[in-house]
């Protein structure tokens, strides 16, 4: 019987040729990544009083989430990382200027197919979208890691989830996973691995790749997968001197569950407060004014995200009743969206354009006032996400975000798009 | 670790969300008296005191989803409560309660009779709820994984393993 990718991943990383669901391994990982947590693992190391780290060179640390520091306090907590970076001479270390820890990650090499990857950070299922297992860990555990180089993990059973047809018009990558999340529910895919297929796969974009395995987390996955093709060696040429195995599932592994979604028949789609998994279509709640607009996170901040809004934007301007704020997701986007004139033309559109970090998604920037709503392109939409527990959040694509933005009440994209 | 947990049960429901158990801008905090100030204070501050008067969390599926954030599980300990029992568990949350000697049951069938302010007590080492509406068996969390919560959380683990 053949494996899931899940099961090759962890069959390697812990020393077997073969493992099968719900048995528990010790597996190695190949990069463990913390952010903005790195300061809570270094204070862990030294409750356990352990100096010596297991291979300094599969941890990375990157400075995200709160950026630039707002608080002493958050600037203090920057330098334990940055003083346990020198101190044992970490090669792998990105500062505040880089962007969101995941995007980060992928950009450097960090995340190759086939490999094990975990991060202080749920959406670590990202890194499905290389093919690698990417899954989130708490800070304790990152440091364990540190100084073990392995932990337990439960092999999952897998599900396969067939994608058939090409998006239509102002239907993307985003209303797609919020559509299937409404479908199977938060807990429709907890603890399972989840593998995309079919004829769509080859179309897809690295980072419409990102919005399926980073939204996944959503469901409940342990990881997501897109198994690796050509897209996935084009966006890494460049990016690494290690040898890239395109690691497949086998043509008879099982997976317990089997879903199709004929993409033709998708259309735009919200998240409405305050659960991923309340999925409605846009034409349900358009005309709901809001104000606050947001396109930003590991889920749709990259340079195609940017671009479908200056689009959607060009010769028009955010409504006076919206703000609408954008945060890139890496000095990498940044510098490309600056130089095909992108920020520009969102900047000259009234958008407030920030550094490139997770901003609104993860509480910094953006707070909401008692009653606001906002839009946003971002991972989540629980209570109090945006800082007020007396505020809403609806989640959509970044193009349903600017049609939205243009008129000052949820919009259809496909006013504008096509 | 206690073998055997009692109390009152406090009732929760579906996919209980670490944004919930705790916000994102009081992640600057560890420590689980500093957390437990500000845990569900989502829900309002009428909530947040009731649940102290209770010990157990009594939950319905996915407790936990959502972010990786560890204090979601040491803020519910800085409450002082004593175990959750739900009817399934996020996996990262899982293993974060795991980690910071949070005991965890996973038990559909009690979850589905539980009332609030039921008296019960559960048993680790027969992997039994008592209730007054009778007993109810679980599935043990595996050994290898056990001996974490047994050692009282992650960090008292390693430390004793390395001693070794």
């Amino acid at each position: 019987m053949g494996m899931t990718l899940a099961e090759k991943i962890l069959a390697n990383k812990s020393g077997k040729s073969k493992v099968t669901s719900g048995e528990i391994v010790d597996a190695y990982p190949d990069a463990v990544m913390s952010h903005y947590a790195s300061y809570r693992s270094v204070n862990v190391l030294k409750k356990i009083g352990v100096d010596k780290l297991y291979d300094p060179d599969r941890i990375v640390i990157i400075i995200d989430h709160r950026v630039p520091a707002r608080t002493v306090e958050n600037a203090n907590q920057e330098k334990i990382a940055r003083d346990f970076v020198k101190e044992k001479n970490l090669k792998n270390f990105y500062d505040v200027h880089k962007g969101i820890a995941h995007l980060v990650m992928m950009e450097n090499g960090h995340v190759l197919p086939g490999d094990l990857v975990l991060g202080t950070d749920s959406h670590s299922t990202i890194y499905g979208c290389m093919g690698a297992l990417g899954c989130g860990i708490g800070f304790t555990e990152c440091a364990s890691i540190w100084i073990i180089g392995k932990l337990w993990m439960k092999v999952p059973e897998s599900y396969k989830i067939v994608l058939y047809g090409t998006f239509p018009k102002g239907v993307y990558a985003k209303d797609l996973i919020l559509d299937f999340i409404g479908k199977v529910t938060a807990n429709g895919c907890t603890y399972k691995s989840v593998e995309f297929h079919g004829d769509l796969i080859p179309r897809l974009t690295m980072s419409e790749r990102m919005t399926l395995t980073c939204m996944s987390m959503e469901m409940g996955v342990k990881s997501a997968f897109i198994p690796p093709d050509e897209v996935t060696l084009s966006y890494l040429k460049g990016r690494t001197d290690r040898k890239i195995n395109l690691i497949q599932p086998d043509e008879d592994a099982v997976y317990a569950k089997e879903f199709v979604v004929d993409v033709e028949k998708l259309e735009p789609v919200v998240a409405v407060p305050h659960n991923v998994d309340q999925v409605k279509k846009v034409s349900e709640v358009a005309g709901r004014p809001f104000h606050q607009a947001f396109v930003g996170s590991c889920a749709n901040a990259n340079l195609d995200d940017l671009r479908v809004v200056a689009d959607i934007l060009k010769g028009r301007k955010v409504h006076p009743d919206v703000r609408f704020i954008i945060a890139p997701s890496s000095q990498e986007v940044f510098l490309e969206a600056t130089r095909a004139g992108i920020i520009q033309s969102l900047i000259g559109a009234n958008v407030l354009v920030t550094n490139p970090g997770c901003s609104a998604c993860g509480d910094d920037g953006g707070a909401l006032a008692d009653g606001e709503i906002c839009l946003a392109s971002s991972t989540r939409n629980f209570l109090g996400r945006m800082s007020n527990r007396k505020s809403e959040v609806y989640l959509g694509s970044p193009a349903t975000v600017a049609a939205s933005a243009i008129r000052g009440v949820m919009t259809d994209p496909r006013e504008f798009v096509g | 670790m206690e073998k055997k947990i009692q109390g009152k049960v406090f009732i929760m429901g579906d996919d209980v969300n670490t944004d919930v158990i705790i916000p994102a801008k009081y992640l600057i905090y560890t420590d689980p008296e500093e957390l437990a100030k500000y845990a569900f204070s989502v829900m309002g501050p009428e909530y947040a005191e009731r649940l102290k008067q209770f010990d157990i969390i009594v939950a319905g599926e996915n407790f936990g989803c959502g972010s990786a954030r560890e204090q979601g599980a040491t803020a519910i300990k800085g409450l002082k409560k004593k175990a959750v029992i739900a009817k399934s568990f996020a996996r990262i949350f899982y293993r974060n309660a795991i980690n910071s000697a949070l005991p965890i049951v996973e038990c559909p069938e009690a979850v589905d009779v539980l009332k609030e302010g039921d008296q019960i007590s559960i048993d680790f080492s027969l992997s039994k709820i008592q209730t007054p509406w009778g007993e109810f068996s679980f599935s043990p969390i595996p050994e290898s994984v056990f001996k974490i919560l047994e050692a009282g959380g992650l960090v008292e683990y390693l430390k004793a393993s390395l001693r070794k």
